[in-house]
């Protein structure tokens, strides 16, 4: 059996992150570096998720290069994405928020 | 293997295509523009400036824009009080031995006259470029870019590097490549440096990455949209390895900008981002912009690697559109050219994706419609820059 999901690519030896080639269902179980897990959340295809556990601080490895920093402890297997990572050159910039606050308002709209 | 042929211009290119440019000179000629090329949209295309104030940069895209390879004649469309210089634009035209002719609305009798003189005008010059053969041409020969656009987690490991190996490919066959941009480049500076032909290059390689992470800073944003992040990317440094995959492992040969045509074959890199303090707002507002200044430095076709699935093609030159996520081939297919998704799923190795790129840029170069081509985008958009010119040890000798 094989250490790691085919799901889920390594690119680079020295990575410290996966990437999901299909889509994982939130827990969906799953196989990390010899570990089995259920997912902690639904990962879309194209995302991250943690190899091995890093550190907050640590370099974000994938390609064989830093992407960016830990801004928190991500436990292995975990989402790795803008909420526990930052970039070293410009801040990220999502529409998370407002598309919160969109459908939050949208909800209280209904009632 | 397919037989290349083209329309040889004066200045020894030869074009793919042979299209009317209608160009407007300012945003109030635009509507008369649309409305002269619109019964023959599919053969004449719409381009344009829509400032009122003088640009050089401006001026100097608009002279590379209508004497590109693929354009067979231009009608420049003037409100008549815009500071544009359409005595120098049509200079330009002139001397490059194409049909040129400049209608003045404030002279021609306003809207409805000068779109019907415009209309007639574009039939005429349809006419003629008809009669015009093509000669053989080589592989050599093509121009070709390479941009990506709604970037997700797929594009950096099928896409991007399908597109590079066909670009590695055209490099071989002696075409020229270009390849951008500075500001999805960031955090590539080093290992893009040792590719350079000469050390002199590597450090003007590296200025150029430092010059766009500091322009970018100074905005606030990165190249970085909403949708990338939705889509698995985390950082710009993310981003740009990924992107970076798209110029392949060819040595790179020189450093241009946008107009800059390359002097012969070889993978260049453009740098897009501005010269000198950040004015006039973002490098380029979309991804149009940037295809617009492939053309504008020669290129007679651009691959375009998509994640999200841009939908977008361009006036004048060719778009091929390259899918690098399975799902939304799935959703768009009629929109994308290449299913680059099939290297994520395992059913294409990264080498068979680049050979199939590979053979769609000669069909495409011999006269195949691409899909965004055969469903009328023609989309193009030109703004405020300013640019210092690059220097000799920019280019190979």
């Amino acid at each position: 059996m094989s250490q790691t999901d085919t799901r889920l690519l390594l690119l680079s030896p020295a990575d410290n992150v996966l990437v999901a080639r299909a889509p994982i269902a939130a827990d969906e179980p799953i196989r990390v570096e010899g570990l089995d897990l259920l997912a902690a959340a639904a990962f879309s295809l194209g995302h991250k998720l943690a190899r091995q556990p890093i550190r907050a601080g640590d370099p974000i490895v994938k390609y064989g290069a830093i992407i960016g920093t830990a801004t928190a402890d991500v436990p292995q297997g975990a989402h790795v994405h803008t909420h526990n990572v930052r970039s070293n050159y410009t801040a990220t910039h999502t529409l998370e928020e407002a598309r919160t606050a969109y459908e939050a308002a949208r909800e209280v709209g209904k009632t | 293997m397919t037989e290349l042929t083209g329309y040889l211009r004066s200045d020894g290119r030869k074009g793919i295509r042979n299209r009317v440019a209608v160009a407007y000179l300012v945003e109030c000629a635009h509507h008369v523009a649309r409305e002269i090329a619109w019964p023959n949209r599919r053969d004449a295309h719409v381009i344009g400036f829509p400032g009122c104030f003088p640009n050089a940069y401006a001026q100097g895209m608009m002279e590379r824009l209508c004497t590109h390879p693929n354009v067979g004649a231009v009608l420049l469309v003037s409100l008549g009080c815009e500071s544009f210089n359409r005595f120098q634009l049509e200079s330009v035209i002139r001397e490059s031995g194409r049909p040129v002719e400049t209608l003045v609305i404030q002279r021609s009798g306003g809207t409805a006259a000068t779109i019907a003189k415009g209309q007639a005008w574009v039939e005429a010059a349809l006419a003629e470029l008809s009669t015009q053969t093509r000669v053989p041409m080589d592989v050599s020969e093509l121009v070709v870019g390479t941009v990506c656009g709604g970037s997700d987690g797929t594009s950096g490991i099928s896409g991007n590097p399908a597109a590079g190996r066909a670009f590695d490919r055209l490099v071989e066959a002696g075409a020229a490549c270009i390849f951008e941009e500075t500001g999805e480049l960031i955090g590539c500076e080093e290992i893009m440096a040792d590719r350079a032909v000469t050390p002199e290059l590597a450090d003007i390689l590296r200025a150029s990455v430092a010059k766009a992470a500091r322009y970018y800073a100074t905005l606030g944003f990165g190249s970085f949209a909403a949708g990338n992040a939705d889509g698995g990317l985390t950082t710009i440094e993310e981003k740009s390895l990924g992107a970076y995959a798209k110029s392949g492992q060819s040595r790179i040969s020189g450093l241009i900008k946008p107009g800059d045509i390359p002097p012969k074959g070889g993978l260049y890199l453009m740098d897009v981002v501005p010269d000198g303090e950040v004015r006039f707002g973002f490098p380029n507002i979309s991804d149009n912009a940037e295809i617009v200044e492939m053309m504008a430095s020669g290129a007679h076709m651009t691959l375009f690697v998509t994640g999200r699935g841009s939908v977008v093609g361009s006036a004048l030159a060719p778009v091929i559109k390259i899918a690098a996520n399975p799902e939304m081939y799935q959703r768009l297919s009629a929109d994308m050219d290449v299913n680059a998704g099939r290297i994520i799923e395992g059913t294409a190795s990264v080498d068979e994706i680049g050979q199939e790129i590979y053979d769609l840029v000669l069909d495409a170069a011999a006269g195949r419609q691409t899909c965004s081509e055969a469903m009328g985008h023609a989309e193009f958009i030109l703004t405020y820059k300013s640019f210092e010119p690059i220097g000799p040890a920019c280019l190979p000798a």
